[in-house]
């Protein structure tokens, strides 16, 4: 029978540092919840917002699959490998740590906030080689179905990463019932709401809303017009 | 009373990192070392609660440090760190202790 665990808005960790808002679903930084450590490989989904012109400066990471996805406004990146970048809204960006980099991260436009999600996976393999990738996907020309952002698969649709988990987005403008079957045995699925309202599981979902459900092989989702929502299916078993 | 954590990681620009972060917290005191032989030495001249095991090191190398802290300072505890900064390292800490 499926498990399922329902993480309101409300209930997340916050962090507020002036130039950054951040809403934590799990332990990170200042914010501890032995209850809330983790969704499988899933370790973080920070919900940031910086100010303009402001930003995260050099800092190292490793061993990590960390994954930005940019909400409204513009993400500058810069890393170790050389990498300069930016991300907007319908971009996904991609970075395996591995054994080791350096890299920062700001608001590229002065005087707007950028608003993104920054979620780290637990790697399949630890000290890989690091890694850095950026996507572009179109949820305009996909409306009312998933479209797949991530996966293992180097060659399937989005970027990949050191993990066996499928990110997918959605964007509904009318009611909309979907089924999604789990791509492996073992994985879990984390429904994120990020706009609007979402029924899955039984559970009504409001806007920032997460929802974890494993021990089963396929969900349903309702969705209502104006509602966006990230899943993300990862292994339960780290 | 602080409780003593040591870190190993390759990386050493990572575990200066590490070690400077934990060392913010008054309550922790740590002592980095980048190689597994410089970590047994450490072990075997101090007194640690927490082993940390940072990137670097082959699925094998992490084992074999377990396998010989599991044999010769039983009471020691072993975490892996992931994520080479501040946002997963006071949960590693605070779940490895207790």
């Amino acid at each position: 029978m499926a498990q399922i665990i329902l993480h309101k808005a409300d209930t997340r960790g916050g962090a507020n540092h002036g130039w950054l808002k951040s809403f934590h679903t799990f332990s990170f930084s200042s914010y501890y919840n032995p209850e809330r450590i983790q969704f499988g490989a899933l370790r973080v989904l920070n919900d940031d917002q910086v100010d303009g012109g402001m930003g995260f400066g050099d800092h190292p990471h490793d061993n990590m699959e960390i994954i930005s996805i940019a909400l409204e406004g513009s993400l500058q990146h810069e890393d170790s490998m050389g990498n300069v970048a930016v991300i907007e809204p319908g971009e996904i960006q991609v970075m395996s740590a591995g054994t080791g980099l350096y890299h920062k991260e700001f608001n590229k436009q002065a005087d707007k906030p950028v608003k993104f999600l920054q979620i780290w996976v637990f790697p399949n393999e630890r000290n890989v080689q690091p890694r850095y990738d950026q996507q572009k996907y179109d949820l305009d020309s996909h409306r009312n179905e998933l479209v797949q952002i991530l996966s293992p698969d180097r060659a399937d649709a989005g970027v990949w990463i050191h993990q066996n988990a499928w990110f997918h987005l959605a964007r509904f403008d009318q009611e909309k019932e979907l089924r999604h079957s789990l791509h492996m045995p073992g994985n879990g699925i984390y429904i994120f709401v990020l706009k609007g309202e979402v029924s899955v599981a039984g559970q009504e979902l409001s806007e920032r809303d997460g929802l974890g459900i494993w021990d089963t092989d396929t969900i349903s989702i309702k969705a209502k017009p104006g509602a966006e929502l990230l899943l993300m299916e990862v292994p339960m078993q780290v | 009373m602080s409780v003593n954590i040591l870190v190993v990681c390759v990386n050493q620009d990572i575990l200066k990192v590490i070690v400077r972060l934990i060392n913010a917290n008054e309550n922790w005191a740590a002592v980095g070392k980048s190689s597994l032989p410089d970590a047994i030495d450490a072990l075997l001249a101090n007194h640690f609660e927490l082993l940390l095991i940072g990137s670097g090191f082959t699925e094998s190398e992490e084992q074999g440090m377990a396998d010989y802290v599991q044999n010769t300072i039983p009471d020691l505890r072993i975490a892996k760190h992931y994520g080479g900064g501040s946002g997963l390292l006071s949960a590693e800490i605070y779940q490895a202790l207790s």
